[in-house]
């Protein structure tokens, strides 16, 4: 008993590791802008239904941010997950409006997108780990692939008509107490839709295994360092072909989540959204450098950057232009923030 | 036997990317023979001018040579690679149609002021880019990300959302051809970047220090090489590389379009370093594997154009080709190969390959 006592108490005496700290700056920040956007813009954002939203809408950018986290926490980068979510969404799309049916064909809706992700997983995981080709270069031609392959299955918008997934894209999950009362009286319930739940759940899964699983612990040393990792007996390219495999496998997920936010294909879908969230990854302290990183920062990162983009449209400067400077800015502003806060650290335990 | 090993030995990571360019020329003379025919064409103005699917290859990868060479100094230098040229671009051109639009008329000088605001622009967004790089010690692609992902905003806030309509013959004289000479001038601003990037390494030691930053910045600092200044300065020149090319992108289309101006162009020139054989993880480099990267990547966009695939579908050919070429580049395979023409290992070559992960 007092053998826990101690260790709890040393434990407490500890200071917090540097991806710990950095995820605490980001929920303090996203705290802070939350509360001042509630103070100064209210209106929709003192419901609890303003969170919902915001997680609604940024499902599939959580999923793919996880990704991209446990690809960074090994060292590696995966910019193809935008083209993968497109290649998704566009293929379901297709094999929705071809097939007519019940619950059948939804369920190789979902076979079919975790199929697509897992298939561009497993080949840019082996093309990194056994070949050694530089990750950016190998996922910038799976972005290539994925958004040429896109185009070629139409390059015209596909709507899905298919009546049974239509309900369930409309099915909402009500929460009653979480509601507001309307104008006319009436109480509106708050709604969460699936795919944030998925989302949610992935969080709390990819949290859980990169805390407590030894293939999670081993991605954290093999993006620590490479060579140590080796010296230590674990397989250091079995680990990174299975990171990739899983990330691809995520945006996958990601594309399928999409689909049910969004029923609709294509060509210029996610654009760009590999590079949102290596921005939410790196806002919520993961590095890119490897090793460091927290899925938790990473749910957060992708809810500031979220919440900028509500507070801008919802304010005077209502453009798409301030709202990717202020995204920007932020981004900047993050990345300063932990170089200083990370190097002072340093200095600090050197000094000791 | 060994005239061939001196000449591999010579060429070295010239190599693939030499027989990747010799194998699309291959399979374009098989394909087509005509695709090769170079003709005497008259321009909109009279003048004689030769047009050709070569040509017209080495003119369009104009741009992507220029900032390739300057990706390829950052590269080396930092151990990671800009994406923001393409958003820099843009603004660097914003820069440059809005002085020109100051100053009225377009004329000799204007152009010459404009170029010169437009470079000094760049020049501060890459030190801007290159500060954080160098003294917050920040990976180069997290670092660019900010104007990656603003840039072209910033470039929209500068000229508004119209696309102005540049009609000079001066400009087309930059980006087209000159009256009286038959070649496209596009061609001739490579020839003269590459020439006086020869020139400075050739006069000084930049070369060389960047290479002994990019492989191991303690060890060049203790040599007394202050590694700051020679990331800073890599992204100095990667700035004029992209004024240069961004000049050109306006003066080729005779407008300016802050959403398409140099898009996506980070993603080709990163590749283009890659063909060339260079290491992204920083280190030794050699720019005219990354200019031969560029038309390598050309000439593939040319040569699928020439076989009628649209061009939305062309990224995917596009990326079954370069994993083509860079598995045969990647280390594994290159051990491989070596391993089966020659039996007996004389040790080195396979390790010098690999690059420590640190």
């Amino acid at each position: 008993m007092t053998g826990a006592n101690n260790a709890s108490r040393t434990r407490r005496r500890e200071p917090l590791t540097d991806a710990q700290l950095l995820t605490t700056i980001s929920i303090c920040i996203f705290v802070v802008m939350y509360a001042a956007a509630m103070v100064f813009l209210g209106g929709g954002f003192l419901k609890v239904q303003q969170i919902f939203d915001l997680l609604n809408d940024n499902a599939a950018l959580i999923i793919i941010s996880c990704s991209l986290t446990i690809v960074m926490i090994g060292g590696g980068i995966n910019i193809s997950v935008g083209g993968v979510i497109g290649f998704t969404v566009m293929s379901c799309a297709l094999f929705l409006n071809a097939h007519e049916g019940g619950p059948m064909t939804i369920v190789l809706t979902v076979l079919l997108a975790l199929g697509i992700g897992l298939a561009f997983g497993v080949l840019e995981g082996f093309l990194v780990s056994y070949l050694e080709i530089q990750p950016f270069i190998v996922t910038l031609a799976g972005m290539f692939l994925s958004r040429g392959l896109t185009t070629m299955l139409s390059v015209n918008p596909v709507k899905v008509t298919h009546e049974g997934f239509l309900a369930l894209v409309k099915a909402k999950i009500k929460i009653p107490w979480l509601g507001y009362i309307a104008q006319n009286g009436n109480l509106i319930p708050a709604k969460l839709e699936i795919g944030a739940v998925v989302a949610l759940c992935v969080v709390l899964l990819v949290y859980l295994m990169l805390r407590h699983l030894r293939f999670g612990r081993n991605i954290y040393a093999l993006g620590g360092n490479r060579q140590s990792a080796l010296m230590l007996g674990i397989n250091v390219k079995s680990t990174c072909f299975w990171s990739y495999v899983l990330s691809g496998l995520l945006s996958g997920l990601a594309g399928l989540v999409f689909i049910m936010h969004k029923p609709a294909g294509n060509a210029s879908v996610a654009m760009r959204s590999e590079m949102d969230a290596i921005a939410a990854s790196i806002i919520g302290g993961t590095l890119l450098t490897g090793g460091v990183g927290n899925v938790v920062g990473t749910l957060f990162g992708v809810m500031i950057l979220a919440t900028i983009q509500k507070i801008i449209a919802l304010s005077p400067l209502n453009a798409s232009w301030w709202q990717e400077m202020a995204s920007g800015a932020m981004l900047g502003f993050f990345i300063i923030l932990q170089s200083v806060v990370l190097s002072n650290r340093s200095k600090h335990k050197k000094a000791n | 036997m060994l005239n061939r090993k001196k000449l591999t030995a010579r060429l070295g990571q010239l190599l693939i990317p030499l027989i990747a360019l010799a194998l699309l020329l291959l399979f374009n003379l098989l394909r087509d023979p005509g695709f090769f025919a170079i003709k005497v064409a008259e321009n909109s103005m009279g003048g004689k001018v030769l047009t050709g699917n070569l040509i017209s290859i080495i003119d369009s990868a104009s741009e992507l040579a220029i900032i390739a060479m300057g990706m390829t100094l950052v590269t080396a230098a930092c151990g990671g690679q800009d994406i923001s040229v393409g958003a820099v671009g843009a603004i660097s051109g914003a820069v440059f149609v809005k002085v020109l639009q100051g100053m009225g008329a377009i004329t000799g000088p204007s152009v010459l002021l404009g170029l010169v605001a437009c470079c000094l622009a760049t020049i501060c967004f890459k030190l801007f880019n290159g500060t954080l790089v160098a003294v917050f010690r920040i990976q180069p692609m997290i670092a660019t990300l900010i104007l990656y992902s603003c840039g072209r905003s910033i470039a929209y806030w500068i000229n508004g959302d119209a696309t102005p309509q540049l009609n000079s013959p001066i400009l087309s004289a930059i980006g087209m051809t000159i009256p009286g000479i038959p070649v496209p001038t596009p061609i001739f601003a490579v020839l003269l970047v590459g020439l006086l990037l020869a020139l400075v390494f050739r006069f000084t030691n930049i070369s060389l220090y960047t290479q002994s930053v990019g492989i191991n910045q303690g060890a060049a600092r203790l040599n007394g090489i202050n590694p700051t200044f020679i990331k800073l300065l890599s992204f100095v020149l990667l700035g004029v590389c992209v004024s240069v090319a961004s000049v050109i992108g306006i003066s080729r289309l005779g407008q300016l379009n802050h959403k398409t101006l140099l898009v996506d162009i980070e993603m080709d020139a990163i590749l283009a370093v890659a063909i060339g054989g260079n290491n992204l993880g920083g280190g030794k480099f050699k720019i005219s594997g990354s200019i031969l990267g560029a038309y390598i990547i050309q000439m593939l966009t040319t040569t699928l154009y020439a076989m009628n695939v649209s061009p939305v579908n062309v990224k995917a050919y596009k990326a079954i080709v370069i994993i083509i070429i860079v598995v045969a580049g990647s280390p594994v395979v290159k051990e491989k190969l070596a391993g089966l023409f020659r039996k007996k290992r004389s040790g080195g070559f396979p390790a010098a390959a690999k690059k420590g992960v640190g």
